[in-house]
């Protein structure tokens, strides 16, 4: 009993705190509207996607984000809009170029560069 | 030269400190506007000031100028507001934006405290704000003369702020001579 009253309370905290009326055309609408919102950032609350914000600002681009879907943009175009207007802060994962090659690359380097010292270390030993 | 590779860990706890004592003082509210070196965008907008009149871009163009976005319920825009005034009559050429506003209480708003801008349009919707990348007023941007983007501050403008904003001022001027 208690432990199904734990599990309850782990799984019913993520909701979206942020609570607008849309009226979707279809489900897939509501669906890519949700996933959106929750993909890009809130510029003003930092640490906040636009679909938990309560701040004016993340209220308007979610009521951005919405009219677009229902003009039947595509993803790639409305994060595009955004990132014009935002730049690529507004974007939880951003995207791969020059700037963003090491923030995205940068683990796999140190996983190599570690590789490296422990077969040198092990090669160093069997020498001996 | 083995022993050297014992402080290899020391060496890697020093640069990496070093990058974090860094971050500490980085303040991460202060975005690089997108808009950066791009012509301010297209609008078709009422004037404030008298509502009979539709202004557009090309009404902000011709002066290397500050492009303010405020709002009459926006605290810090009010404590800026004097500054501006100052501005304006040492002959900075300002154009202001009233961000998501009532339009009385913007007129109001300039009857009492002086109106700075040489023109003033009334975005009540935050349609030209959100084209700007705007997340909170007050914000404050240096055009030059052909309505590029030079500069962007967020937040309020006082003596040390125009102190960045006048030097971007001199550049473009040195640009054009």
């Amino acid at each position: 009993m208690i432990r199904a009253l734990f599990l309850l309370v782990l799984f019913s905290t993520s909701s979206f705190a942020a609570i607008d009326a849309h009226n979707f055309k279809s489900v897939e609408d509501e669906k890519r509207f949700h996933a959106l919102a929750a993909e890009l950032r809130c510029p003003k609350c930092q640490n906040q996607n636009i679909a938990d914000s309560d701040s004016p600002i993340a209220k308007d681009l979610r009521t951005e984000v919405f009219r677009m879907i229902d003009e039947g943009a595509e993803d790639e175009s409305i994060i595009d809009f955004m990132v014009t207007r935002y730049g690529d802060f507004v974007l939880y994962r951003p995207k791969m170029n020059s700037q963003t090659w090491l923030l995205w690359n940068g683990p796999f380097l140190v996983l190599g560069f570690g590789v490296l010292v422990i077969l040198a270390v092990v090669w160093q030993r069997r020498s001996r | 030269m083995r022993k050297l590779f014992l402080f290899a860990p020391l060496a890697l706890f020093i640069g990496l400190g070093f990058f974090l004592w860094k971050g500490l003082y980085l303040d991460p509210r202060e975005l690089p506007s997108a808009l950066l070196n791009k012509p301010l965008p297209e609008f078709e907008l009422t004037s404030v000031t008298d509502p009979s009149r539709k202004l557009t871009v090309a009404d902000f163009k011709g002066d290397i100028a500050l492009v303010n976005v405020w709002a009459t319920w926006c605290p810090t825009c009010k404590e800026e507001h004097a500054f501006l005034n100052q501005l304006a009559s040492q002959g900075v050429t300002i154009y202001g934006i009233n961000y998501k506003d009532d339009l009385t209480k913007a007129n109001d708003w300039l009857r009492r405290y002086l109106d700075p801008y040489k023109e003033v349009v009334f975005d009540p919707q935050g349609r030209l704000g959100l084209d700007l990348g705007v997340y909170g007023a007050p914000e404050t941007y240096v055009i030059d003369q052909k309505g590029v983007i030079r500069y962007r501050h967020v937040g309020a403008v006082d003596a040390s702020v125009w102190q960045d904003l006048s030097s971007v001022i001199e550049t473009i001027k040195g640009e054009a001579s």
